[in-house]
């Protein structure tokens, strides 16, 4: 069985990573993925907030470490998986074309007027991802 | 029975390949191919994608200048087609700047647009000889404070320049440039393929033109071009009193040109995961900008948010830089007359957009977390710019401050004392060797030990300031021994005392 957990360095994302090492403790047939999207809208800016390439891939890093850390703990191997593009578009591209059974996602704490701009990435993912999806609240 | 005709050309095959194996002549036929021809259907959709959205820019790039929209048009065109041959990263997308055209504002305003075309071919000569000196490599010295300050003066620049066209008019100017404003963020949420300022743009127009309402349109403030650009020598004196006037501009136009290049270059091999000749690029924006200024373009360079939208349509390779140049010149000979048509504000809306775009936000936090002496260097940027409306020279002011600023905190030297051994802690060079010195003006003991174990020698001055110390302990008679000196310090101090 391959569990999937979309992170992206954020509080919500840390919190569905965690749930995803607890199922895959309580499956041991599970293997875990960790899916890191770089989003195209924000390379830019990423990279006028670093000092260099070497520090912008330190920063990434950084925001999968934590994932690893907790799996790690548990006594759990992980396979990371690096996207680029716009998350939502290509965590459906990725997660349909590859044999995973089950993805787990962060839900994002927008609110209303934000989630109508930039849209919902968990509710995207939703609906059009084939398999089974657990969003962690 | 075989000729000895066939013979002949067999021999010659023969040669023709083990030429190509020995120059490699195949595998470069293999990455002009790929850059070129590896990803047409997507190319040729994202090229007509950023062809449309160059346009609306470009005019805006016009009029801050004070230039005729054609000027701006014929350099994104001739840039863009040009660039796709010679440039060095595939799928950047290179057209007329509002970074070029804050630029130019002065040169045109006291000299006119002959000079402005003259200033351009000077940036290119001067750009093509950086990319031959291998200037890519300067852009390590240019610290991320320094290009923060440099985008986000940009930000509020293009946003300036936008505001003699909304304010002072009617309620009607202000309402279009909001609803435009408005919808240009709202549609990407429904309609990702085209870009939204486009679609504000055409609705807005419709409307407008419908409902008869009167708004200055782009057609009041200049013509638009109906020819392809032609090839003429600006007419200039050709004296020693045109270059004075035209070099600090050409100068201002390369810098601030390279820096918006080379970054973009960066930001799409990232986005792309492929590398990029960086000192091709800077001879290529050279080469594109020496034949722009001939076919009456003003000076460009690679633009960040259109190389942006055309990898994000899926634009990669050359093919997609050359259709967005063909695309923009078809478009504006057909519907000159319609483009003509676009009301003021509905441009101001998207470009207040562009300048939201451009400012970065996460500067905010970026003040907050970084040290403070880059927090400086990025206001200062920022302060320098927006007083001198220059950015080259704001840049160049940002870059020599965090140098300065740089120096003053590796110049950090502590001498810690542990019975009669003093313990040197940081690298010792002209700037710190004043406090070191400093350190060893009491000494009450007999003899001590200076121990070098935490510290570098850098310099003469570094080897000049310890014997100085030593010489003026031994006058009083303080007996001074020199220990733990690393490799490259103890070289140093062996050849130079």
């Amino acid at each position: 069985m391959r569990i999937a957990v979309a992170i992206d360095g954020s509080e919500n994302a840390l919190r569905a990573a965690k749930h995803s090492v607890y199922l895959v403790k309580h499956l041991p047939e599970a293997v875990l993925e960790l899916i890191f999207v770089v989003d195209f809208d924000k390379v830019k800016d990423d990279y006028l907030l670093t000092q260099n390439k070497d520090s912008l891939l330190l920063e990434r890093e950084k925001k999968i470490k934590p994932v690893i850390l907790e799996a790690e703990k548990n006594d759990i191997a992980t396979t990371v998986t690096i996207l680029k593009g716009n998350p939502s578009q290509e965590i459906i591209r990725y997660v349909n074309s590859e044999p995973i059974d089950q993805l787990i996602l962060g839900s994002r704490g927008l609110n209303l007027f934000q989630e109508m701009i930039l849209g919902s990435v968990s509710h995207k993912v939703m609906k059009h991802v084939q398999c089974p999806v657990t969003i962690v609240k | 029975m075989k000729s000895p005709f066939f013979d002949w050309i067999e021999a010659l095959n023969f040669l023709l390949h083990t030429f190509k194996k020995v120059h490699g002549r195949g595998a470069r036929m293999d990455t002009f191919k790929q850059e070129w021809f590896g990803n047409v259907r997507a190319d040729i959709l994202a090229g007509i994608v950023v062809g449309l959205a160059l346009i609306p820019e470009a005019l805006a790039f016009a009029f801050i200048v004070g230039v005729d929209p054609r000027v701006a048009l014929y350099a994104s065109f001739t840039i863009a087609v040009i660039i796709s041959f010679v440039g060095g990263r595939p799928g950047l997308i290179s057209a007329a700047t509002g970074a070029m055209a804050l630029v130019l504002v002065t040169l045109m305003a006291n000299h006119g647009l002959e000079y402005v075309l003259a200033a351009t071919i000077l940036t290119g000569i001067i750009q093509f000889f950086l990319g031959l000196f291998g200037v890519a490599k300067l852009m390590r010295f240019i610290p991320n404070s320094v290009m923060l300050g440099f985008v986000n003066a940009l930000g509020i620049m293009i946003f300036m320049t936008q505001m003699p066209y909304l304010i002072g008019f009617n309620t009607m100017t202000y309402l279009f440039a909001i609803i435009t404003l408005i919808l240009v963020y709202v549609i990407p949420r429904f309609l990702k393929i085209i870009p939204a300022p486009l679609v504000a743009i055409v609705v807005m127009t419709t409307i407008a033109l419908l409902a008869d309402i009167n708004l200055q349109t782009i057609g009041d403030l200049g013509t638009m071009p109906n020819t392809l650009p032609t090839f003429f020598i600006p007419n200039i004196p050709m004296t020693f009193e045109t270059l004075k006037i035209i070099l600090p501009y050409a100068l201002a136009l390369s810098i601030v040109g390279l820096l918006e290049s080379l970054l973009t270059s960066q930001v799409l091999d990232d986005m792309t995961d492929t590398e990029s000749d960086k000192n091709k690029e800077a001879r290529g924006q050279g080469i594109a900008n020496f034949v722009n200024g001939f076919f009456g373009g003003m000076a460009g360079c690679a633009l960040i948010g259109q190389s942006v939208i055309n990898v994000k349509s899926g634009g990669r390779g050359r093919l997609s830089t050359f259709t967005a140049g063909i695309f923009l010149m078809f478009l504006i000979i057909v519907l000159g007359d319609i483009v003509a048509k676009i009301p003021m504000p509905v441009l101001v809306g998207v470009m207040i957009m562009v300048s939201m775009t451009t400012f970065n936000w996460g500067s905010f936090k970026f003040l907050k977390q970084a040290p403070k002496s880059e927090s400086i260097v990025m206001i200062t940027t920022v302060i320098i710019i927006l007083y001198t409306q220059n950015l080259a020279i704001g840049v160049v002011i940002g870059v020599i401050l965090s140098s300065l600023m740089f120096v003053g905190k590796i110049s950090q030297v502590t001498v810690i004392k542990q019975n009669a051994e003093y313990k040197v802690q940081g690298p010792l060079f002209f700037a710190s060797t004043t406090k070191f010195i400093q350190y060893f003006r009491h000494i009450e003991e007999g003899s001590i030990v200076i121990n070098f174990i935490d510290s570098h020698l850098w310099d003469e001055s570094a080897v000049g300031a310890i014997l100085k110390v030593k010489h003026k302990l031994e006058e009083k008679g303080v007996q001074v021994r020199i220990v733990g000196l690393n490799s490259m310090s103890e070289q140093i101090y062996e050849q130079l005392k």
